[in-house]
Parts: C-alpha cells; sequence; structure tokens
C-alpha cells in the first residue's frame, strides 16, 4: 500500500478525563451539565488544584460539598467564585451518587495554566 | 419413619415431581426448557430432569434408605408451556442448598447440567435461568473489585470505559504489538485488550509482551495525564502458570489482568479473581465458547446463566455481546442479563428473559463489555442500550482508521463524549444520532474521517435465539 499523502499526523494531546476531547463548553451547556446532575439527585461537588496535581486521587474541595443544593444557579455561582479564588486552578464539578458511593459524573469547568 | 426396600424401576414423577412444593428461599431455582421425546408425558420428563441433575439415577437402589432422600432430592414444582412452541415446556426445579459446597460455581455447574444433558428421554434441553438464593451467595465472592472500585482506580466517571482489543490478534511480535498498545491509548482509549488468542505463543512469548505493554501504558499515561490500563491475559495452560503471569503484571504495575472464564474454567477462574481481590487488581472476563453452549435455542445453557454464574465466580468486567455489532444477541435479552450484572436486585420480568427474581445482596456490580463489530455510528444506540456502568470496545473501528490507531481511539472518544454530553442535556440521542455526530465532527478531523469510512457498514441479519414471547 503506497503512502497516501492524505493521512494526518496526529498529536497526543493532555486531557482531564471526561469532557477532555470535546471543545470547551458555553455557559449555556454547562448549566445543561449541572442541571443534569441535579436531576439525578446527586449532589454537586466542586474540586480544585493546581495542574501539577491533576493526577492526585483528591483535589481540594471549595467549601463543602452543596448537599441538597437544588438551584442551579446557587452551583455556578459557586463554581465562579472557585475560579476567581483560583484562576491558575483546574476546576472541576462532580456529582456525588450518594446510592452508588461513587461520582455519578465529573468534569473539568475551567482549565488551570 | 423407616422404608422398606422395593427393588425395580419406579416412575421418577413419583417422586420428583411435586406440584404442591412452595419453594424456600433457601432453594436453589432453576428453569428448564425441556423437549422431551415422543410420547412421554412432561410430568415424567421434568420429574427425570431434576431426579438426574439432584439424587436421582435410574434404578432404586438400597443404600438411598441410608440417608433422607426427601430432604435432599432436588424436586419440579411447576411446568409452563413454552409462548409458541408446542414440542417443548418449561420446568422449574428447586434444589436444597445442601446439595452444593459452598462458593463453588464448579459444583453447582456439575449438578445441575452434568449428566441430565445427555439424557435419552429427552431430546433436547435447555438450561435457562438460575435463582440462586441469598444463603448460596454470600458465601461466593464474587466480583474482586466491582463497578465502584473499578471507577474510582481508573478515575472514569459520568461515562462509558472505552476500550479496544489489539489487532491483528495473532503474530505480532511484544514489541510492536505495545506499539499498537500505545498508539491506542496516547489517542484516547482508556484501557486496552489482549485479544482472548493471545496467550504465550512462539512469536510472542506472554513476558515479551508483558514488558512493552507496560512501558506503553506507562507512556501513554504520562503523556495524556489520564490513567490507563491494558488487560494482559493471564489465560494460561496450568493454575501455576496463570498465577506467575498475574504475579508479574502485578510486579510491573499495571492495573488490570485478564481471564478467559469459560475455556479457562469456572475454578481457575474463582482462584484467579480470589488473587486479584487480596492483590489489589482488576479483572477483565473473556468468555470465549459461549457460543457453542448459549446459542441454541433449545438445548444449551443460556448466557444469563453464564452471565450470573461469572458474577459470583469473579470478575471486574464480562462480555456481553454489543446487539448492534457483528455477534448475536438481541435488545431485551441483553438487557435482561446485564442487569443481573449490575444491579443489587432484578425482578421476574419475561419480556428480558428473566424468570425469577434474583437479589443480589451486597455482591459488587460487574461491568458490561460489549466488543465486536461496532463503529463510531453505533456509538448513540451503544450508550442508549448500555449505560454508563460499560466499556465499548471497538477494534477494528479503533485500527481500521484511515490514519492509524491513535486517530481512530480519538475519533471514537469524541463520539462518545459528544453523545453522552448530549444525554445530559436531554437529548434522545437514538433519534438525534446523525446530528450529534456530524456535529461532533465539525470539530475532530478524526471523527470526520472515521464516519465517512464506516457510512455502510451494517450487522442486519436476523437473531437465532428468540425471546419465547408473543
Amino acid at each position: 500500500m503506497p503512502f497516501q499523502s492524505t493521512v494526518g499526523d496526529y498529536q497526543t494531546v493532555a486531557t482531564l478525563e471526561t469532557f477532555g476531547f470535546l471543545p470547551p463548553m458555553s455557559q449555556d451547556e454547562i448549566y445543561d451539565q449541572i442541571a443534569y446532575i441535579i436531576a439525578q439527585g446527586w449532589s454537586p461537588v466542586i474540586e480544585h488544584v493546581h495542574p501539577s496535581g491533576s493526577m492526585q486521587s483528591y483535589w481540594s474541595y471549595w467549601k463543602l460539598p452543596f448537599f441538597g443544593e437544588k438551584d442551579l444557579n446557587v452551583v455556578v455561582n459557586e463554581l465562579e467564585a472557585c475560579h476567581r479564588a483560583y484562576p491558575d486552578h483546574h476546576v472541576r464539578m462532580v456529582g456525588y451518587d450518594a446510592y452508588t458511593q461513587s461520582q455519578g459524573t465529573a468534569f473539568v469547568v475551567f482549565q488551570g495554566r | 419413619m423407616s422404608k422398606k426396600y422395593d427393588a425395580g424401576v419406579k416412575e421418577y414423577r413419583d417422586t420428583y415431581w411435586t406440584p404442591d412444593y412452595v419453594p424456600l428461599d433457601t432453594d436453589l431455582l432453576a428453569c428448564f426448557k425441556c423437549t422431551g421425546q415422543e410420547g412421554v408425558p412432561r410430568e415424567e420428563v421434568a420429574a427425570a430432569v431434576a431426579a438426574e441433575s439432584s439424587t436421582g439415577t435410574w434404578s432404586t437402589v438400597w443404600s438411598e434408605l441410608l440417608t433422607d432422600l426427601e430432604f435432599y432430592k432436588g424436586r419440579c414444582y411447576r411446568i409452563e408451556d413454552v409462548p409458541g412452541d408446542k414440542e417443548s415446556f418449561y420446568a422449574f426445579i428447586a434444589y436444597p442448598l445442601d446439595l452444593f459446597e459452598e462458593g463453588s460455581i464448579t459444583n453447582v455447574l456439575t449438578s445441575l447440567v452434568g449428566n441430565v444433558f445427555g439424557f435419552k428421554a429427552l431430546r433436547h434441553l435447555r438450561l435457562e435461568d438460575i435463582r440462586f438464593p441469598m444463603a448460596f451467595i454470600k458465601t461466593c465472592g464474587g466480583p474482586p473489585n466491582g463497578i465502584v472500585v473499578e471507577r474510582d482506580r481508573l478515575n472514569k466517571y459520568g461515562r462509558p470505559l472505552l476500550g479496544c482489543t489489539i489487532k491483528p490478534k495473532l503474530g505480532l511480535s511484544g514489541k510492536n504489538y505495545g506499539r499498537v498498545v500505545y498508539e491506542c491509548l496516547r489517542g484516547g482509549l482508556d484501557l486496552t485488550k489482549d485479544d482472548e488468542n493471545i496467550n504465550s505463543q512462539p512469536f510472542q512469548r506472554w513476558r515479551e509482551r508483558f514488558e512493552f505493554v507496560a512501558e506503553a501504558v506507562k507512556l501513554a499515561q504520562q503523556e495524556t495525564g489520564e490513567v490507563k490500563g491494558h488487560y494482559l491475559n493471564c489465560t494460561a495452560t496450568t493454575p501455576e502458570e496463570m498465577y506467575e503471569r498475574a504475579e508479574f503484571a502485578k510486579e510491573l504495575d499495571m492495573p488490570i489482568i485478564m481471564h478467559d472464564y469459560i475455556t479457562g474454567g469456572f475454578t481457575a477462574n474463582t482462584g484467579l479473581a480470589n488473587w486479584c481481590r487480596k492483590n489489589g487488581m482488576l479483572l477483565h472476563i473473556h468468555r470465549a465458547m459461549h457460543a457453542v453452549i448459549d446459542r441454541h435455542p433449545k438445548h444449551g445453557i443460556h448466557f444469563r446463566v453464564l452471565a450470573k454464574c461469572l458474577r459470583l465466580s469473579g470478575g471486574d468486567q464480562l462480555h456481553t455481546g454489543t446487539v448492534v455489532g457483528k455477534l448475536e444477541g438481541d435488545r431485551q435479552t441483553t438487557l435482561g442479563y446485564i442487569d443481573n450484572l449490575r444491579e443489587s436486585f432484578v425482578p421476574e420480568d419475561r419480556t428480558r428473559g428473566n424468570f425469577f427474581d434474583q437479589d443480589w445482596g451486597s455482591m459488587p456490580g460487574v461491568f458490561a463489555v460489549a466488543s465486536g463489530g461496532i463503529h463510531v455510528w453505533h456509538m448513540p444506540a451503544l450508550l442508549a442500550i448500555f449505560g454508563d456502568d460499560s466499556c465499548l470496545q471497538f477494534g477494528g473501528g479503533t485500527h481500521g482508521h484511515p490514519w492509524g490507531s491513535a486517530a481512530g481511539a480519538a475519533a471514537n472518544r469524541v463520539a462518545l463524549e459528544a453523545c453522552v454530553k448530549a444525554r445530559n442535556a436531554g437529548r434522545e440521542i437514538e433519534k438525534e444520532s446523525r446530528d450529534i455526530l456530524m456535529e461532533a465532527a465539525k470539530h475532530s478531523p478524526e471523527l470526520a474521517i472515521a464516519l465517512e469510512t464506516w457510512k455502510e457498514i451494517k450487522f442486519e441479519f436476523d437473531t437465532v435465539d428468540k425471546l419465547d414471547v408473543q
């Protein structure tokens, strides 16, 4: 098979797990994902870490998990407050599922530098 | 009260057909689909199955009076028509708990699907389902880690795991093989898999493979910043060699190994699962030979039984078919047994092929693995069918990408994440599959090319083994 000049060069990218291969989400898209977490009955949790520690199991909590929080706006405001306080940190949104004792989902909203 | 010895041959139904019996919570229940020889009454066939799979033999024997067979015998307590089938019927049989060694799937199967399957009064016999009593389940180790622990170890949340089998499945040297692993993982897959045919052949001895694969996994992990793994197949000639390979995988700091549970056997599988539990190792399970046993609609063992047996014997991931790919399996049936892999309680539901309520108690769940002839266009359907607690594996759909395995991996990862994102946002991913994938492809040339490459490939054949519902 001769070499085809149409073959592209795939470059490895550093990613941060779930949704790491999608372009950055718009504000509305982020709202949808948080609404999904709340609709599942999961507790919203905000975590952040300096990029050098992104592979640690534990990132720092922003405050405490927002147990029982149903208001999308409260969660969004907290996400933004966390990002303002730690502008160079990764900030991720986690949905904690108390039934399975696992994370129902987790994805990075703000990427640090 | 002692009985007199009365030599001779009795009809099975006198002893083993007990329609008034109410099964105990501790009984192991089984549903067989029976097809008797012409002229043999249903009750006699069903009773013969109960007898031959428990305490009975063809003749009365003096030594049975030394025990209390009423305590030990299996009983057929119900007979039902098979919808749409005049020649077969379902026999429901209850077995007392004490017939089985604690925690031994090997022992359960030796009784239930042993000699009875060769019995001449039967034309066909199929074990459709088993209800394992909680008292037995509590004696089994089960999955060495389970879904929750596996997610925590691999740091994957909110989506199915993404994998693929390394191809070509035979003939690569260890170093070339490791290269393919590296390409897949750097491209965005979470896990890669040894093909089940790969054990330790002359072209690639196991140690060679393990070392190069370990280097590939670590490198990909370092470069992508994500947790990666490769199922190192430890299926071997002897249990001793199996453990030697498992130990070496642990020494290399690998997170997951693999076993073929039917060809390898339940005893080996349970042993390896115990080893994994003790050593913090995840266990991926392949199911070679299953279709020999489970595909014929009237003879053999249904896969839902083999799946339940695996959950008890131990494994963290099990192949379940894909529904949409190249291999047999209809949607409702598949949902029925993946429930039995993952849930803590599964109610009787004949529309899913489940004949009994099955309580799993605290037994951890098993990831359902969908693998075989699937590609990016199937992604929305796969996510809808299998949900998040699954592992989707695209072999040809990764390596067959015109730019190679890394680009193929990226295409699959983009497609998967686009589907998860759309589902979470409330979109109907199966109906809108085309739009979702095409939108995602705008940001990913890898996906655009994959969509173009596999746009015409379908596997639409009729299912051989259908559910008996009308």
